[in-house]
C-alpha cells in the first residue's frame, strides 16, 4: 500500500497546494482589512468621544470646531483640547493596555476567563487605593498627587508577581494559578470592605468613586507613561507571537517545539502586570475590557497571535472609547463612571458576537 | 544520510512524589525503522517518551549519534527530538495550516524563511492527505483528523528522533494503517529513530521492526515482533491468554482467548 493519497498527479497536487496557500493569503488579507476597519472605527469613536460631553456646546459645533470649520471660544477650546482630548486618549490607551493584558493572560494561563479583573489585579489595585484614600498609607517618597496611583500600581503589580510565584512553585499548574487568582479577588475584596468599614463618609465616597473607574483623572503625564509602556511592550508581545500561538496547542507540545514555556509565561505575566497595574492605577477599576476585548478579537481573527494581539489592542481601545462617549450622553449634564459603561457596552456586544459569528476570519 | 542511533543508559524518570522508571537501559535503537512501545495502561510508556523529549526531569544518559542529549539546551534538544502528545487540545481558534506553521515558526532555532515554512507545512499536510483541511479550524475537525493534524506538526519538524504517543487511537482502520505506513516511510527516508506507543499489537507487528514491551517502568521483552510478542509475554504483561500466529501473508496475528 502507498502511504500517500495525493491527488492524481504531482502537478495537480502542487496546484492544490498553491491554491490552498493562496486561500491562506486571502485570509491574511481579510485579517489586515479587519485591523484597518477597527483602526478606522477607533478613529471615529475618538472623534465621537471628543464632541460629546456635559457642556452646553452642541456636538455639531464641537465637530466643526475640531476640524477648523467653526470658531471655538477660549472656554470651548479648553474643554475640548485640555479636558476631552486627554480623557479620550486615556480611554484608548487604557482599553488597549487592558485588552492586551487580558489576551496574553488568557493564552499563558490557558483560560478564557482570565483577565486582570477576574484574577485579582483590579481588586489588589483597589486595596492599594483604599489604603491611600482612607488610611493615608502610601509608599514613602511618592508625591501626594501620585499616592493613590502609586499604591494601586504597587498592589496590582504585586498581585501578578504573587501569581508568578505560584507559577514557578513546583507542581503548580495553570489551573492552580487561576484558582489562586480567584481566591485573591475574594481576599482583596474582603480587605477593601474592611477598609471601607472604618472609613469616614468622605473617604468612603472617594473610594467608591475610585473603584468605579473614571477617566476624569486623565492627565498628560499619565498619558505619556501609558503610551510609552504600550510602545515598548506591544512589540515585545508581538515578538513572542508565534510562541504564544504554539502555547495554545498545549504546554507539552510547545515545549517539544523548544519553547521555554516557564520563561514565556514569566515574561508575559510581567508585561501583564505592567499594563494592568498602570492602567488600573491611573483610571481605577475597569471591568470586562480585559475579558471581552480579547474574546471579540478571537472571534474576528482567530488565535494566530500575530493578528490576535493587535486586534485585541484595537477592540479594547474601541470598546473603551465608545464606553467613554456613551458615559457622557446617557444622562444630560452628567459623566457616568466609565467602568460602569464598559460592562454595559462590552457584555451585550460580546453576546451579540457570540450568537452571530458563524465563521472565524 | 546515515541513520540516527539512540542509546538509553540507566534512565530514571517520573514525577515529584513517584518515580515511574528506574534505571532503564535498552540496547541501541536504530534509525530507519519504527520501534513500537507496547504495554498496559500506566506501564510508564508516556513517561518514557516525555523523559526522552526532555519534558520530565530525568537522570541517566541519552546518547544520540555520539551526542549526549541531556547536555543540550531545551531548544537544541527540541531541534533533534520531537514529541507528539496523544491529540491536539480543543477550543483553539487556529486553522490546521496555522497549527503546522506554528510548529516550524515558534521554535527558537527556526531559521526557515516564512515562504519555506509555508511550503513545508503544506507538504506535510499533503503527505498525510489532509491538505484539503488546511484552512479548517481545529475546532471543526473530528478526533481522527485532529490526530492527523498533530502528526503533520511532528513530521514537519524533521527531527532525528520522533516520539509518537498513541497516534492512531482515534483513527479508523484505513487511517491507522495509513499513518503507520507514513511513519515507517518517513523513518526510512530520513533515517530517524521513530518510537511509537501503541495499544494495537497487530498494528505494531505489521509495521514495526522492533517491539519493546513495557510493564511497571521496565522493558520485559525487546526484539523483533516474533521475539517480543509471545503468549508468555502477553500473559505476564496483560494477564490474557492469547495465541500468536502467522497469517497467510506472513504477518503476526494475536488472538486473545480470554483472561489468563
Amino acid at each position: 500500500m502507498t502511504s500517500r493519497e495525493l491527488p492524481g498527479n504531482p502537478e495537480e497536487g502542487a496546484g492544490n497546494a498553491r491554491a490552498l496557500i493562496a486561500g491562506y493569503d486571502t485570509r491574511i488579507k481579510r485579517r489586515l482589512f479587519i485591523l484597518a476597519a477597527l483602526a478606522f472605527a477607533l478613529l471615529a469613536a475618538f472623534v465621537l468621544d471628543l464632541v460629546t460631553g456635559p457642556s452646553s456646546m452642541s456636538m455639531g459645533h464641537a465637530l466643526k470646531g475640531l476640524f477648523g470649520l467653526a470658531d471655538l471660544s477660549l472656554p470651548q477650546r479648553i474643554i475640548i483640547f485640555d479636558v476631552r482630548v486627554p480623557a479620550a486618549l486615556t480611554a484608548i490607551l487604557v482599553g488597549a493596555a487592558l485588552s492586551l493584558a487580558g489576551a496574553e493572560m488568557q493564552t499563558v494561563l490557558n483560560n478564557p476567563l482570565a483577565s486582570p479583573f477576574t484574577l485579582g489585579v483590579s481588586s489588589a489595585a483597589s486595596l492599594g487605593a483604599a489604603l491611600a484614600l482612607v488610611l493615608g498609607l502610601g509608599i514613602p517618597g511618592v508625591p501626594p498627587d501620585w499616592i493613590v496611583s502609586g499604591n494601586a500600581f504597587v498592589f496590582a503589580f504585586a498581585s501578578v508577581l504573587l501569581l508568578q510565584g505560584m507559577a514557578r512553585a513546583r507542581g503548580a499548574g495553570v489551573e492552580t494559578l487561576v484558582l489562586v487568582g480567584i481566591a485573591m479577588v475574594f481576599t482583596f475584596n474582603a480587605l477593601v470592605a474592611l477598609v471601607q468599614f472604618v472609613a469616614s463618609q468622605d473617604a468612603l465616597q472617594q473610594l467608591v468613586f475610585w473603584t468605579m473607574g473614571s477617566l476624569g483623572r486623565a492627565s498628560w503625564d499619565k498619558l505619556a507613561i501609558l503610551a510609552l509602556l504600550l510602545i515598548i511592550l506591544l512589540p515585545l508581545s508581538l515578538r513572542d507571537a508565534w510562541k504564544l500561538t504554539a502555547l495554545r496547542l498545549g504546554e507539552d507540545r510547545a515545549r517539544s517545539f523548544g519553547i521555554n514555556v516557564v520563561r514565556l509565561r514569566f515574561v508575559s505575566l510581567l508585561r501583564v502586570s505592567l499594563l494592568a497595574g498602570t492602567s488600573v492605577a491611573f483610571v481605577g477599576t475597569i471591568g470586562f475590557i480585559g475579558l471581552v476585548g480579547p474574546h471579540i478579537a478571537r472571534l474576528l481573527v482567530g488565535e494566530d497571535h500575530r493578528f490576535f494581539l493587535p486586534t485585541a489592542v484595537l477592540t479594547g481601545a474601541l470598546l473603551m472609547s465608545l464606553a467613554s462617549a456613551l458615559s457622557k450622553v446617557l444622562a444630560t449634564g452628567v459623566v457616568l463612571p466609565v467602568g460602569i459603561m464598559t460592562a454595559l457596552i462590552g457584555v451585550p456586544f460580546f453576546v451579540f458576537l457570540i450568537f452571530t459569528s458563524r465563521e472565524r476570519a | 544520510m546515515s541513520p540516527s542511533r539512540l542509546t538509553i543508559h540507566g534512565l530514571c524518570a517520573g514525577y515529584r512524589r513517584r518515580r515511574i522508571i528506574e534505571a532503564l537501559s535498552v540496547p541501541t535503537i536504530e534509525g530507519g525503522s519504527v520501534t513500537a512501545l507496547l504495554g498496559p495502561n500506566a506501564a510508564g510508556k508516556t513517561t518514557l517518551l516525555r523523559a526522552l523529549a526532555g519534558l520530565l526531569p530525568m537522570t541517566g544518559g541519552l546518547d544520540l549519534c555520539g551526542e549526549d542529549l541531556t547536555r543540550l539546551s531545551a531548544s537544541e534538544r527540541a531541534s533533534r527530538v520531537t514529541y507528539m502528545p496523544q491529540s491536539l487540545p480543543q477550543r483553539v481558534a487556529l486553522t490546521v495550516f496555522e497549527a503546522v506553521l506554528a510548529a516550524l515558526r515558534a521554535s527558537p532555532l527556526a531559521g526557515m524563511s516564512p515562504e519555506d515554512a509555508r511550503a513545508e507545512a503544506m507538504r506535510a499536510l499533503d503527505r498525510l492527505g489532509i491538505a484539503d483541511l488546511a484552512l479548517s479550524s481545529l475546532d471543526e475537525l473530528s478526533g481522527g483528523q485532529r490526530q492527523l493534524a498533530s502528526l503533520a506538526q511532528a513530521i514537519v519538524r524533521s527531527p532525528q528522533v520522533l516520539l509518537l504517543d498513541e497516534p492512531t487511537s482515534a483513527l479508523d482502520l484505513k487511517h491507522q494503517h495509513k499513518v503507520m505506513a507514513l511513519v515507517e516511510e518517513v523513518a526510512r527516508e530520513r533515517g530517524i529513530v521513530a518510537i511509537i506507543v501503541l495499544h494495537d499489537i497487530a498494528l505494531a507487528c505489521r509495521w514495526c521492526k522492533r517491539v519493546m514491551v513495557f510493564s511497571k517502568g521496565t522493558v520485559v521483552a525487546d526484539g523483533t515482533p516474533e521475539e517480543a510478542v509471545t503468549p508468555g509475554v502477553l500473559a505476564d504483561v496483560y494477564g490474557v491468554s492469547a495465541r500468536v500466529e502467522r497469517c497467510s501473508r506472513g504477518f503476526l496475528q494475536v488472538s486473545v482467548d480470554g483472561p489468563a
